[in-house]
């Protein structure tokens, strides 16, 4: 039986299955990064990845093409993003508020025109086109690695792509340094002739972009085309706490959602022994877990740095 | 010598306050120009308008010769002009070369930064001007005084011929404000630049400026030749009166001990020790005075003694009660008041009204209260009246918010609450840190009444300045060490200078 489990937990499928997990939650992060960076705090993730979904499921199914619901998220991200800069960094709202106003708009909303659309029993009775999975050759030849790596949605590939390209964006471009700056002493890009308010709109745009795809890829690539209420399952919270995990930077916000993503998968393999209801809070469990070890951790390097001053001032 | 800058006739109209009132004046090229005014005299306001922050709501502008229509930073910046906030702007975890080129920054590839570049920039400026610092390291690691060099640095990257410095040694210790005089001479000579310097210190417009101009109450007062005025005629022009410094009575012997403190220990927020093994005594009816560049552990230490840091070791007594492990409220009771150094955070409740701030500490007294819970307001607000108008608090009335009052008010509010308890022992921190000249004075004038009425007074200040008119004798304090104590009239600032930096006296019993 021990032995059962073991070998369930270390299966190629859990693996795969972590990827596939990790995705949404990392392609919302890149977007979460963008807005932490600029000084936004953004709780309302969760609602762009679900109004992504919507709008990408009902994309594809009228345009009769996943990419043109690919597409369409993409574009409804900008909006969002834009709405989200218009009331956070032009009105000056409260971020809290609008981010949970955004959750809750997204639930209610997604809901009344999915049934308004679908039908009660929602996309499941409709052509959704969804994206094809994608072997790559040679690779998925190699034992157990191959199985790991092959054979996902192209999400999941052009994330990683995706994750280098926004490293290089934060860390290597001007842009990427006013976009900091804005978040960290928008005063000081003010005064070098930058406008601080105009890179936070540019943020809020590049997360509400991300969001749409985070949320495209789960209805068009998770679920292989259908969308089902709520189902961004609080994904936008994972992508949050992972953005804080990584302090913003790219790859290691992708490493957190991958953790997130094993746990998950690990949740989804241990049904057959626990039940479901106690093996899917895992990796919600984990996250606090994280959360805890991010604040602990960043107290020691404190506490070290300013032990290693004493020390060079007194020898 | 040619006009640099001319203001013509420049008025600037916030909402309800006329915050520059008709100013015309010219600035040289090559010359060090001394603006000194009291807070809210306009000083600021006119150099935002120099630096293209505010636009004048009536009045010209011209830079060299070239009269000035777009008012912006970059605009500012393309005519040359570099200013160095009182705060500094910079972002923190960037590094120095970062922060040096942000906005105009070097590009590889067509897009990519090119931070090599930047550093290989900042290092070329750094020898060119003799502005030592290190490239790579992160602002947040180094220095104040570092700091401002950066805060320099970034406006010579950008080509400034004028540079404008508000405020600039407010932070830095009387070692780094030298090391800045001597950059701010060696770029105008060497450079031809031209500087203008906004400050209240008058000492420093005598060591640095050319000419000085003098603002009050959003006027120019007079512009002057440096050589021809000192500090007396500076002060009153500033304050539209003659101001009577130097004239502190100090009357009476030291008394009895008040506030004891042996062999101290006290850990800072990170929990490393910043008080480390101090020892000395307060007596009724004198002043003692630290001096300690900031962060050497005179805030934690006063803190300690408040009650609102716990004490690892070491004991700390208080009109002859062992003050240890006593709530701020235990030590208050038994004759200590603290007007603390961050009046925002600890002094004042920034959102209460003046009234209610005054009251502070004294809500539990019987007349100001019916069956223990209730105010009686009018009780209260006639008190509050009454410290209104003997301590001089000017601002709309004892109802607004403290917040919303200019920090010398704000400080008065302070001082007005502390000073009426008649305790036997004051601790004091920071009492003038940014306040306007005229009301230091009346500060300083209060500090030695309540020591000549016989409190025990253990004062701490950056402004070294203020510990030496202040104190009968002075302590330094470096590294949470006491490296020395001394009769305030028996040592110069120099010399008080080098055991702040970590030199030693024997203690003389």
């Amino acid at each position: 039986m021990h032995n059962n489990i073991w070998s369930t937990i270390f299966d190629p499928g859990t693996f795969s299955q972590m990827l596939r997990s990790a995705t949404p939650v990392a392609l919302a992060a890149l977007g979460g990064l963008m807005t932490e960076h600029a000084g936004i705090m953004n709780i309302g993730m969760d609602g762009m990845i679900l109004m992504g979904a919507f709008v990408a499921a009902v994309g594809s199914y009228f345009c009769a093409s996943a990419a043109m619901g690919i597409l369409a998220a993409m574009l409804f991200g900008i909006l969002i993003g834009l709405f989200f800069a218009l009331f956070t960094v032009k009105l000056k709202s409260d971020e809290f508020i609008i981010g949970c106003a955004l959750n809750t708009f997204a639930l209610g909303v997604t809901a009344f025109l999915s049934r308004e659309i679908f039908g009660l029993s929602g996309t499941s009775g409709y052509a959704v086109p969804s994206l094809p999975n994608v072997t790559i050759p040679l690779i998925d030849r190699i034992p157990f690695v191959g199985k790991v790596l092959s054979g996902h949605s192209i999400f999941v590939y052009v994330t990683w792509l995706l994750v280098f390209l926004m490293w290089l964006f934060v860390y290597r471009t001007p842009m990427g340094l006013w976009i900091r700056a804005s978040g960290e002493s928008p005063e000081t890009l003010r005064t070098v002739g930058k406008n601080p308010e105009r890179m936070k709109w540019i943020a809020s745009i590049l997360c509400g972009v991300f969001c749409g795809l985070a949320g495209a890829h789960l209805s068009l690539g998770y679920l292989n085309g259908s969308f089902v209420e709520g189902m961004s399952a609080s994904r936008g919270y994972i992508a949050f706490a992972c953005v804080i995990f990584a302090a913003a930077n790219p790859p290691r916000a992708y490493i957190a959602a991958l953790m997130f993503g094993f746990f998950d998968a690990l949740g989804l393999r241990l049904q057959s022994y626990v039940s479901s209801d106690l093996t899917g809070t895992i990796p919600y469990l984990i996250t606090i877990i994280m959360m805890v070890y991010v604040v602990v951790s960043r107290q020691k390097r404190r506490e070290r740095l300013a032990k290693q001053q004493l020390q060079r001032l007194e020898p | 010598m040619e006009d640099e800058i001319r203001f013509s006739h420049i008025s600037m109209e916030f909402p309800g306050v006329l915050a520059n009132d008709d100013i015309s004046l010219s600035i040289r090229r090559g010359e060090v120009f001394a603006l000194v005014g009291e807070n809210g005299a306009g000083k600021s306001t006119l150099m935002n308008i120099l630096y293209g922050i505010n636009e004048p709501t009536a009045g010209e502008l011209f830079v060299r010769g070239q009269k000035v229509t777009a008012f912006n930073p970059r605009a500012a910046i393309d005519r040359g002009i570099g200013m160095v906030h009182q705060h500094f702007m910079l972002v923190p975890s960037f590094t120095v070369a970062q922060n040096i080129v942000l906005g105009q920054e070097p590009r590889k590839a067509g897009a990519l930064f090119d931070n090599r570049k930047a550093e290989q920039l900042t290092r070329q400026l750094v020898a060119e001007y003799g502005l030592e610092v290190d490239p790579t390291a992160e602002v947040r690691d180094i220095s104040v005084g570092l700091q401002q060099r950066v805060e320099i640095l970034k406006t010579l990257y950008r080509g400034a011929e004028i540079l404008i410095l508000d405020e600039p040694t407010a932070v830095l210790t009387p070692q780094e404000t030298d090391e800045l005089f001597e950059v701010i001479r060696s770029i105008v000579r060497e450079k031809n630049m031209t500087v203008i310097i906004i400050t209240h210190k008058l000492y420093e417009v005598m060591a640095i400026s050319d000419r000085v101009g003098v603002m009050r109450a959003g006027k120019l007062i007079g512009v002057k030749n440096t050589a021809e005025v000192d500090e007396h005629i500076l002060a009153s022009m500033m304050v539209g009166r003659p101001v009577l410094f130097d004239h502190l009575d100090k009357i009476g012997e030291p008394g009895a001990v008040a506030i004891e403190v042996k062999d101290l220990f006290v850990a800072d927020n990170r929990g490393l020790p910043a008080v480390r093994g101090a020892s000395f005594a307060v007596r009724k009816g004198e002043v003692l005075g630290i001096a300690a560049i900031e962060g050497n552990g005179q805030s934690e230490l006063l803190e300690a003694i408040t009650g609102l840091r716990k004490i690892e070791r070491g004991t700390v007594t208080v009109c002859g009660q062992n003050a240890v492990g006593k709530t701020p409220g235990e030590i208050r009771a038994m004759g200590v008041s603290h007007v603390p150094e961050d009046r925002l955070s600890t002094g004042v409740d920034k959102v209460a009204s003046v009234a209610d701030n005054l009251l502070t500490g004294r809500q539990r007294e019987k007349r100001f209260n019916r069956f223990g819970f209730h105010q009686r307001r009018s009780t209260i607000d006639r008190y509050a009246q009454e410290l209104y108008e003997k301590f001089d608090i000017r601002g709309a009335g004892i109802h607004i918010p403290v917040g919303s009052m200019s920090g010398g008010n704000m400080q008065k509010v302070v001082v007005a609450r502390e000073f009426t308890f008649d305790s036997p022992a004051l601790v004091i921190s920071q009492p003038t840190r940014g306040v306007d000249i005229g009301a230091m004075e009346f500060f300083h004038t209060r500090i030695i009444e309540r020591r000549n009425a016989g409190a025990a007074i253990l004062l701490s200040s950056a402004d070294l300045d203020e510990v030496f008119r202040l104190s009968d004798r002075i302590i330094t304090l470096y590294e949470g060490r006491v490296t020395g104590e001394f009769r305030a009239d028996a040592i110069t600032k120099e010399e008080i200078g080098f055991y702040m930096t970590g030199a030693r006296k024997e203690a003389e019993q």
